[in-house]
């Protein structure tokens, strides 16, 4: 159904390639088929407090998510942790209190940290911030079609990293290559005459974040790293998108009415043009 | 109110006769739902409704989204979060007002281009033609100002290169431009105005709705032969049109249902398809964006911007003529203007006594030209400013200008067109056989 329906606002859609440029050299991006893709999907919970582990233990010694606040890990549709979880969860953070003028232990009520490091950006919005590469020829048919987004941006960002490429052998003292990531710099060596990089990706500041057997999960679910990281970029794609099985559900709702009331009112319409307008002639 | 005859209201209660004496309201209500409309409109002829049933939704989302919206540089990106988490509903507000934003210039660009096919801007509607041109202008000035509000990285860099366009004015330009930003660059005082003026010129547009109605129902509806309805008596009106209501209300109706049935469809599943992602990136001066685009509803515009480049020999020719007053940049900014400018002109620079383009054989091929102009023009507007995509560009605007400017105006003489048929009756009957009777 999804797909008839993509193709059909396809003709309206097309010309909406205004997320369209991928910015400088393409990455590389592996498309990962997530649990929430397409109409029918959904965040899978045990996958989410799975992510919320590896960002608690992993990612958040720099990072930050200072829009998202911690009571809504027991959302439904989310995490959906028990209250006395996410209570427990709260109190691992010293939150500075401006009342108090002084620290306190966090409540469930107070947001995640801010990004404890300053070069490390706020991963909030990180799953949708990242969606902006739109093929084939800016069309965004491909994203439309295979429904490629800032998640599989992230995956591939975390799964990515390799050795040095031939052109540059020693890289760029203290950054890392990473054939997903676009936004960083390029040795020259690495570039044509008209100064475009010649290789996938670029060099970026964070090292590889991952390796595998890295978290211990309760239930001893796979951890290597991809495994790991298709937890936590689910986890950071709830935190980016939280009311996303809402929106999905009231969707459905929306569609189906006027669906509907859609045919109720061809029919009205049809009923009522009988009186003035009869068949269409078979010449015109 | 109309020039088509037809059965004024009378009141007929004691009540109505009171309030008839002293405002005549149920009198306009009354002619305009019985608004004699020529009963062979197709269904290009639904877009108005569904512009105004955007208009409306803008309006009404708008007005719960700014209970939770503030606007201050420090706050406003985070707010737009707190809609999104913490408000009842907030999401699905902000997604319908944000898709709803395309789906109004979705529903305008039809419309326009209905009125571009059928000469619905010919005379005697010149000035629904105009005042639908000012409605257009006051949208893109809405839908610009409202991209600024959420405090993303394309609304910060968005509005610093819009804004710099009028920087580009010779001489009172940098004057303009500071005093559109109240202050030097775009920062706190810019977003307060802009908050400001998002929040009002929606009502301007929604009086300019009202003369726009006004002035389509006084010369009565195009359709699509182009040919009169005859007014000569109210028989003969009657056989060409039908009461706008309920034949045409609930034919629009239905359409909306079935537009509204894909909107929400992609609010529900897709909402941020057609945004751009950095919008999620907080506001940062400091970082300008690899590639810095507006929405999709600018980028044909945005693309004859960016169109005429200094080595482009008009632009060069011009800039020699005018002492270099006229440079490129600012004849980027003329041009975009301009592409408007012609469009709003073409009642007087079409120069064909035929007005629906059904009849017109050569004008049916140079105006389906045009359509793809205006998707190319689209598409290659997010393109980056680097070959093939400056020539292709150059190529689709210099085409924009040829229609209005060279095509119009000579079809006028050199075609042949064929005959249309003489009344709306004459039309309607040779599609449609006569309906069975009832029974």
């Amino acid at each position: 159904m999804f797909r008839k329906l993509a193709i059909s606002a396809v003709s309206a859609l097309v010309m909406g390639s205004g997320a369209a440029m991928a910015a400088g050299a393409a990455g590389h991006i592996t498309d990962v088929p997530f649990s929430w893709e397409g109409p029918f999907g959904k965040y899978d919970e045990n996958q989410l407090q799975r992510g919320l582990q590896v960002y608690t233990e992993v990612c958040s010694a720099c990072h930050g998510l200072k829009f998202v606040p911690i009571r809504s890990l027991a959302e439904e549709g989310g995490p959906h942790l028990p209250a006395d979880q996410v209570r427990a969860y709260a109190e691992q953070f010293d939150i500075f209190d401006a009342e108090l003028d002084d620290t306190r232990p966090g409540k469930p009520t107070d947001h995640f940290p801010m990004s404890g490091l300053s070069n490390a950006p706020d991963l909030s919005l990180m799953a949708k911030a990242r969606a902006g590469f739109h093929g084939p020829a800016g069309t965004g048919i491909s994203q439309l079609v295979n429904g490629i987004g800032g998640a599989e941006y992230i995956y591939s960002l975390l799964t990515h990293y390799e050795e040095n490429p031939e052109c540059a052998p020693d890289g760029i003292d203290g950054f890392y290559y990473n054939t997903a990531f676009s936004a960083g710099g390029v040795p020259d060596t690495c570039k044509d005459e008209k100064g475009i990089s010649t290789i996938p990706g670029s060099w970026i500041a964070m090292g590889p974040p991952l390796s595998d057997e890295q978290v211990e999960f309760q239930n001893g679910e796979p951890n290597t790293v991809s495994a790991m990281a298709q937890d936590v970029t689910a986890f950071l794609m709830w935190t980016a998108e939280p009311k996303m099985m809402a929106r999905k559900q009231a969707g459905f709702t929306a569609v189906i009415f006027l669906t509907i009331l859609s045919v109720l009112l061809y029919l009205s319409n049809k009923r009522l043009w009988a009186g003035v307008k009869g068949p269409k002639k078979k010449h015109a | 109110m109309a020039g088509i005859p037809h059965d004024q209201y009378e009141p007929k209660t004691g009540g109505e006769k009171w309030l008839f004496k002293r405002l005549p309201i149920v009198g306009l209500i009354h002619s305009t739902l019985t608004l004699p409309t020529p009963k062979n409109l197709n269904w290009m002829w639904i877009w108005g409704i569904v512009l105004t049933f955007c208009l409306a939704m803008q309006i009404v989302t708008g007005i719960v989204l700014a209970m939770h919206y503030t606007p201050h540089v420090d706050y406003a990106f985070a707010s737009v979060e707190h809609i999104m988490r913490n408000v009842n509903g907030g999401y699905m507000l902000r997604y319908l007002h944000q898709n709803g934003a395309s789906l109004f210039f979705v529903a305008v660009y039809l419309h326009i281009f209905r009125g571009l096919y059928y000469g619905s801007y010919k005379a005697p509607r010149e000035v629904t033609w105009i005042i639908g041109m000012l409605i257009y202008l006051a949208m893109m000035a809405t839908a610009f100002m409202g991209y600024v509000l959420p405090w993303g990285q394309m609304s910060f860099w968005g509005a610093t290169v819009i804004t710099g366009l009028f920087g580009a004015i010779p001489g009172v330009g940098e004057s303009i431009q500071t005093w559109l930003l109240g202050g030097p660059a775009v920062d706190n005082a810019t977003l307060n105005r802009f908050f400001s003026l998002h929040y009002l010129l929606p009502f301007v547009i929604a009086a300019l709705v009202a003369i726009h109605i006004w002035a389509f129902h006084t010369t009565g509806n195009n359709n699509p032969t182009g040919v009169e309805v005859r007014r000569t008596s109210k028989a003969e009106a009657e056989k060409d049109t039908l009461p706008f209501w309920p034949y045409f209300v609930m034919k629009d109706l239905f359409a909306l249902a079935v537009i509204m049935a894909i909107f929400f469809a992609i609010v529900g599943f897709m909402p941020n398809y057609l945004g751009h992602p950095d919008n999620y990136i907080e506001a940062n001066p400091l970082a300008t964006p690899a590639h810095i685009v507006p929405e999709w509803y600018f980028l044909p515009f945005y693309a004859i911007l960016r169109a005429f480049t200094a080595d482009v020999w008009v632009v060069q020719l011009v800039q020699f003529l005018t002492f270099g007053i006229i440079d490129a940049k600012f004849f980027g900014v003329l041009a975009m203007f301009g592409a408007i400018a012609v469009m709003a002109l073409a009642p007087w620079l079409d120069t064909s006594s035929v007005r629906s383009g059904r009849y017109r054989p050569m004008f049916k091929m140079w105006f389906i030209l045009l359509c793809i102009d205006f998707v190319v023009l689209t598409w290659v507007g997010a393109r980056p400013a680097e070959f093939p995509y400056d020539w292709i560009s150059l190529i689709a605007s210099a085409y924009w200008f040829a229609y209005f400017l060279v095509i119009l105006p000579l079809l006028g003489v050199i075609e042949k067109p064929q005959a249309a048929p003489a009344t709306i009756e004459d039309d309607f009957k040779s599609h449609y056989a006569d309906p069975t009777p009832a029974e």
